[in-house]
């Protein structure tokens, strides 16, 4: 049946349709959906899990795969880092039932801390990788991942970018049937046991078979060449998309699409590079086809000139578009550029939009509490990944590093180490604490480190979309669960000092603070209040017109959306608050109720 | 049929609601048609875009520039900053009532949407529309996402039936808020008929 679906959305029906009995991932901008597709729909014989962070997706996985059980995992590509582990040793030992994982890049970067790019990691890992172009694609090619992954007996990579993953297409799904029991995992310890003596052995077999695999690919159905001419485009991914499109107003040349990245199709860009003089390699994230191209130029003595990122004729960084390519392409082809037909000069400047906490976000309140108590006090405020790194933003300004997922405690831990006389605050939120936290609490314990925990627990991955986790009590394939208590954590890993307080008690919640800043080693503040968007609340708040003096001191304390200048006055949008009071701590005439 | 429709405003306006019922009405058509939307990080207050397209001859999930047949901006400045998509003599719906980011309140900078108005106004074929006259006779502004389509189908341009765009929307809005969706969207209609032929 035809169907209007997210490019994570076919993904995942591809998976169901090859099979799967096995599903884990942790969410990640932008693959988060492909999970939740498998949730909602018919996924009968399916084992459906939001893993505690994309390591412990991975070796779940892993041993479905060993039990000959078709599984797939889901992350974004910086959660491949975290899986690396496993994955690598995986590489080694390999699978019984196929075993794809899914880790999306994101070229720009719109969500991610970097531009890395997971045909890398293929390439470093041995292992094959998929690269869809559009979301038609993305729904066959994972099914062939499948294939590949079973017959090979290794994990594969697939790797959609963000333009693939939250593009919609009208595609036709297929049914499909609840999965084949599994053989169950038959015992092995010269296979399943990574030891030195195996991976010898087995690192010798992978670079024959990859030979091997490459040759197959070769006539892999969505390798595909076009058009005839001495110039030719070398792309894959999304960019072919752009490609295609901006060729529509220039002449032919020969469009090379690369979907198998490694192991690199040599047989086939041979064929295709025959009688081509000049390539142009338009890839997003790093220039690896282009790599690939230049080396496969070298070792047959081929004619032919290569260019690309790396001669600077196409940006290493950044998302690739239909116009960036049209301008390579009208440079490489000598095409004049189209003329620009109007004047734009009295274009009015446009205001700059980042994106800011919502209104009523617990994390403003607890960030406004936490600078209350240490005014005047030398601080440092480490951040992590989630809603609350846009705590960064004027006016609160309680961000000064953020780096990777769980570093903010542990990064808290080295400033305190290196810098006297300062309280080092680490914000972490209630699923990056699950994710990567915790270990990071338990060094901070153990080494005797002076900071101050600030737990955010809004009760619900946030930015990712409202995903539940450990300390929710709701799992994915039962439903109810039990709750993990991250107090009860703190008090394991034996913090001395933890207080629980609702940051939208703003008086206690600097209280709180204040007492945990009297006090030294690791002590901790839990605020609890959950995200605006789980919980609604019908509550506004209002300002008493007799008492309000425009001193606008609530917008410039806290920087909440629902305060805004209308006609002059400070005004709260009663379409975006929601009532949580912090504004009425602010004012300092008591003018705001409600 | 060959359409590239914008579909811009600040995260939490229901655009993409819009562009979902737009997309389905055309696939109920039988048209191939393709989408892309803002999702993650930005959606938290900042600019937030869809982008339609409609026919055959369609690879890029976005619309190139200078391609866009009509642009429904939810906000002035939005239809501002995405004017490079539309094309020479397309249309721009664009809904008069600013949005103030919380960088220019917190700065002070006096943004209030009115430059922006009368820029289009000079330069574009555009079809205004009040979100703040909605949220008054609807009682709340999550209505005017469906008034805006109204608008569109209203001004002849969208190349989708009326009914089939009210098909849709009872299917993709609770049954509760069906006839105020309804009214709306016939509301709309009535503004972009008006516009019909002499922008």
């Amino acid at each position: 049946m035809t169907e209007y679906i997210m490019g994570n959305g076919a993904i995942a029906m591809g998976a169901l349709k090859a099979g799967i009995s096995f599903a884990s991932g942790y969410p990640g901008t932008p693959s988060s959906e492909i999970i939740e597709t498998i949730y909602k729909r018919k996924h009968e014989g399916v084992y459906l899990e939001w893993s505690v962070n994309e390591k412990a997706a991975l070796e779940g996985a892993a041993a479905a795969a060993m039990s000959g059980a078709r599984a797939l995992v889901t992350m974004k590509q910086v959660g491949l880092n975290v899986a690396s582990d496993p994955l690598m040793s995986l590489a080694y030992v390999g699978i019984k039932g196929g075993l794809v994982v899914v880790s999306a890049d994101d070229p720009g970067p719109i969500s991610s801390q970097t531009e890395q790019d997971t045909r890398r990691f293929a390439d470093f890992a041995r292992i094959p990788v998929f690269d869809p172009s559009s979301v038609e694609e993305a729904y066959e090619m994972i099914q062939d991942a499948f294939d590949y992954s079973e017959k090979y007996k290794t994990p594969v990579l697939f790797r959609p970018t963000t333009r693939v993953c939250h593009a919609y297409a009208s595609v036709d799904i297929k049914d499909y049937d609840r999965p084949a029991v599994c053989e169950g995992f038959v015992r092995d310890s010269s296979k399943w046991v990574i030891f030195p003596r195996l991976s010898y052995i087995n690192h010798g077999l992978i670079e024959e078979r990859n030979v091997k695999i490459g040759k197959e690919l070769s006539s892999y159905r969505f390798n595909t060449v076009e058009g005839i001419s001495e110039k030719a485009v070398v792309t894959s991914g999304i960019s072919y998309a752009y490609v295609k499109e901006a060729l529509k107003d220039l002449k032919e040349v020969k469009l090379i699409k690369i979907a198998t990245a490694y192991p690199f199709p040599e047989d086939f860009v041979l064929e295709a590079l025959r009688g081509v003089k000049e390539a142009i390699c338009i890839e997003e994230l790093s220039p690896y086809l282009e790599e690939q191209i230049l080396k496969t130029v070298g070792k047959y003595h081929l004619d032919t000139e290569v260019s690309g990122k790396i001669n600077g004729r196409v940006a290493h960084n950044g998302e690739n578009s239909v116009e960036l390519s049209e301008r390579v392409l009208r440079a490489f082809l000598d095409t004049d550029g189209k003329e620009e037909d109007t004047d734009k000069s009295d274009i009015p400047k446009v205001p700059a939009r980042p994106p800011v906490l919502c209104a009523g976000c617990p994390h403003r309140a607890s960030f406004y509490a936490v600078k209350q108590a240490a005014k005047g006090r030398k601080s440092i405020f480490c951040g992590d990944i989630g809603c609350y790194t846009l705590g960064n933003a004027m006016p609160l300004d309680m961000v000064d590093t953020c780096l990777c997922m769980g570093a903010g405690i542990t990064m808290a831990q080295g400033f305190s180490h290196t810098n006297e006389d300062t309280a080092c605050f680490a914000f972490t939120g209630d699923s990056t604490f699950f994710a990567s936290g915790i270990t990071g609490v338990v060094n901070a314990v153990y080494n005797e480190a002076d900071i101050i925990l600030c737990i955010l627990d809004n009760s619900t991955t946030a930015m990712t979309g409202h995903q539940p986790h450990p300390g929710t009590g709701f799992n994915l394939s039962n439903g109810n669960t039990v709750k993990a208590d991250i107090g009860k954590i703190l008090e394991a890993a034996g913090v001395k000092k933890i207080i629980t307080t609702d940051p939208l008690d703003h008086k206690r919640s600097v209280e709180a603070v204040k007492e945990c800043l009297e006090e030294k080693g690791v002590r901790a503040v839990i605020f609890k209040s959950p995200c605006i968007a789980i919980e609604r609340s019908d509550k506004k708040c209002a300002i008493d017109r007799e008492e309000c003096v425009n001193c606008k001191k609530c917008i410039h304390e806290t920087g909440c959306p629902a305060l805004i200048i209308s006609e002059g006055n400070v005004t709260i949008d009663t379409t975006l608050c929601t009532g949580c009071g912090l504004c009425k701590n602010v004012c300092p005439k008591g003018a705001i109720g409600g | 049929m060959n359409k590239n429709i914008l579909i811009c405003g600040v995260g939490g306006q229901g655009t993409v609601l819009a562009s979902r019922i737009i997309a389905a009405s055309a696939m109920n058509m039988g048209e191939k048609v393709m989408s892309a939307e803002t999702i993650g990080m930005a959606q938290r207050g900042g600019p937030v875009t869809s982008h339609v397209r409609i026919g055959n001859d369609v690879f890029s999930p976005l619309i190139p520039f200078g391609q866009a047949d009509m642009i429904l901006a939810f906000e002035p400045a939005e239809a501002v900053r995405n004017l490079k998509y539309l094309k020479k003599g397309g249309t721009v719906i664009v809904n008069t009532v600013p949005v103030k980011p919380v960088t220019e309140s917190v700065k002070d900078t006096g943004y209030d949407g009115s430059a922006m108005t009368a820029y289009l106004k000079k330069e574009y074929k555009c079809v205004f529309a009040d979100s703040d006259k909605t949220a008054l006779k609807f009682g709340s502004t999550k209505f005017f996402n469906i008034i805006m389509l109204g608008i569109a189908c209203g001004i002849g341009e969208l190349g989708i039936d009326g009914t089939e765009l009210v098909e849709q929307i009872k299917r993709s809005v609770p049954a509760k808020y069906l006839d105020i969706n309804t009214e709306a969207f016939n509301e709309g209609l009535r503004t972009g008929e008006k516009y019909k032929g002499d922008q």
